[in-house]
């Protein structure tokens, strides 16, 4: 019975066990990215490059079709040049960040919907949009594979890099020539992530993997290797959960991934030990 | 240190202009005048954070990088998740690179630097969970561990207890006393009086380079503010 429940799908499809594996990739990579996202107070840049990779991905689609390495090197090069541009249009026009995050991004969406919609049917749309984690063939699997696993080397090499440069950048340019790279660096893995993560969860969803985990695993711990760790756990058990209820409820499996992320979040919002609403009542200082 | 007619700005206005000058090896000078004008601006363009808009700084064979520089605390993201202890070792990051181990002699270097600040105990608090006072204290247990000829403190005892201020300024003789090269930007004249014996008085220029009694005499003061009142655009680009 149980078994039935919790196994089943997993030992009876192999597209599950390809989806479990491929949202498992994404989420023990993307989810200490996500960490380093909130602490850098750049959860909102993370959605804003999630759109960002839109309009290259459907660049890609007009050319090749629903062709992976077609989608995949499209959404880099946009993912990237957002990156740099949205930077660059911070340190130099007058706006703050947030407003050119928000015209880069929103502007992103609507050309990325209108490139799809140009050849493709709203089936293909709903798949660029909200990805297909329950039919990854063998390319997608090796790529959210590949990506993660070196996300995860990049972040073992440069880990003293990221946390100097999110804590103390001026510091770490002062004391490293590697400092003025540090940012980019992140940025780029970032956007590999969501390039890699769009196949499997979309352009919108994506992100959702990268940052519900982070944000509810800050709510646990102020020791910042065992966020990262718990940001990896919970992001895998929320890749299983919304598996699991999109089998039996017939959700589609992106948006379902992503409510068991923002369940966790919601939970460690109200309950958890460093910053949940309901701890800083209980201690009378309400954070 | 030589400075050669150097102006310095943001976005191409001016806040100093036309600064001339040598800090000699060893010289412990504090960086005094209004809000405005110009003191974290020097010190950021001596520690090679901004570019001079004319003019240049020659630092007597040190590059950049090898200044020691204190920001103002507010610079600091203080919510970031790490202990005292790892903090303040980011001092030896120079020497370790961003990928070698820190050795125990490095290990000793960050102890040594607790106690001298007086943090001895506080190795595994939180950095959020420290008093303004104690974080400071955690700021100059870094430059410690650094280990720097040339150390620049850019208003070092701003909003902090007596007993802090106390015990930095006390760090900042011996800092003295081993030779080393001090300029610190600061709004307290009577710890400049006390401590520093030469200043740099600015306000969008230099009003006076020498001794700092003279500095802090009425009437060069009154030449600041005055200078300061009729440069309105000094004071909108204050950071």
């Amino acid at each position: 019975m149980l078994y039935d429940f919790l196994l089943a799908p997993f030992a009876d499809y192999g597209f599950m066990r390809r989806a479990l594996v491929g949202a498992l990739a994404l989420a023990v990579s993307g989810s200490p990215l996500g960490v380093f996202l909130v602490l850098r107070r750049m959860s909102l840049a993370g959605d804003a490059l999630s759109h960002a990779i839109l309009p290259g991905a459907a660049l890609g689609y007009l050319v090749a079709g629903l062709s992976l390495p077609a989608m995949t090197i499209g959404g880099l090069a946009a993912g990237l040049i957002v990156a740099l541009a949205s930077g660059a249009a911070a340190r130099f026009s007058a706006l703050r960040e947030d407003a050119s995050l928000a015209a880069f991004y929103l502007v992103s969406l609507a050309l990325g919907v209108t490139l799809v919609s140009l050849k493709g049917s709203n089936v293909d749309l709903l798949h660029v949009l909200f990805g297909s984690a329950l039919a990854l063939d063998d390319a997608a699997l090796y790529l959210l594979a590949g990506v993660a696993s070196v996300t995860l080397a990049a972040l073992a090499v440069f880990y003293r890099a990221l946390v100097v440069d999110t804590l103390d950048p001026i510091f770490l340019r002062r004391s490293s020539r590697l400092g003025e790279f540090t940012p980019f660096l992140f940025l780029a893995l970032v956007v590999l992530n969501l390039v890699a993560g769009f196949h499997a969860l979309g352009t919108l969803m994506a992100v959702g993997l990268i940052m519900l985990p982070a944000a509810a695993a800050r709510l646990w711990t102020r020791d910042l290797p065992a966020t990262l760790a718990l940001a990896a756990s919970l992001g895998a058990l929320s890749a299983y959960v919304g598996l699991l209820l999109s089998y039996h409820s017939g959700a589609p499996a992106g948006p379902a991934i992503v409510l068991s992320a923002g369940a966790a979040y919601f939970v460690s919002l109200s309950f958890g030990r460093t910053g949940g609403v309901l701890r800083g009542i209980g201690q009378g200082r309400g954070r | 240190m030589t400075l050669e007619n150097l102006t310095l700005g943001y976005e191409r206005r001016p806040v100093l202009r036309g600064l001339d000058g040598v800090v000699p090896a060893g010289e412990l000078l504090a960086l005094i005048g209004p809000n405005g004008g110009g003191k974290s601006t020097l010190l950021k363009a001596l520690a090679g954070l901004l570019a001079p808009l004319t003019g240049r700084i020659s630092r007597g064979g040190l590059k950049a990088g090898e200044i020691a520089h204190l920001p103002q605390a507010a610079e600091i993201d203080r919510s970031f998740p790490i202990r005292v202890e790892e903090f303040v070792a980011l001092g030896a990051l120079r020497r370790c690179g961003l990928f070698a181990r820190f050795d125990a002699s490095e290990e000793a270097r960050v102890a040594s630097a607790l106690a001298a600040v007086g943090l001895t105990g506080s190795e595994a608090r939180p950095l959020e969970a420290l008093s303004g006072g104690q974080m400071q204290r955690a700021l100059f247990a870094r430059l410690v561990v650094e280990d720097r000829d040339v150390i620049l403190l850019d208003e070092p005892f701003g909003a902090i207890d007596a007993a802090t201020t106390r015990d930095l300024l006390a760090l900042v003789a011996r800092w003295h006393a081993e030779g080393r090269t001090v300029i610190a930007a600061l709004h307290e004249f009577d710890i400049v009086r006390r401590a520093f014996p030469r200043a740099l008085l600015l306000s969008g220029e230099a009003i006076f380079w020498g001794d700092s009694q003279t500095a802090l005499s009425p009437q060069n003061l009154e030449l600041a503010r005055r200078r300061a009142e009729f440069a309105p655009e000094v004071r909108a680009h204050a950071l």
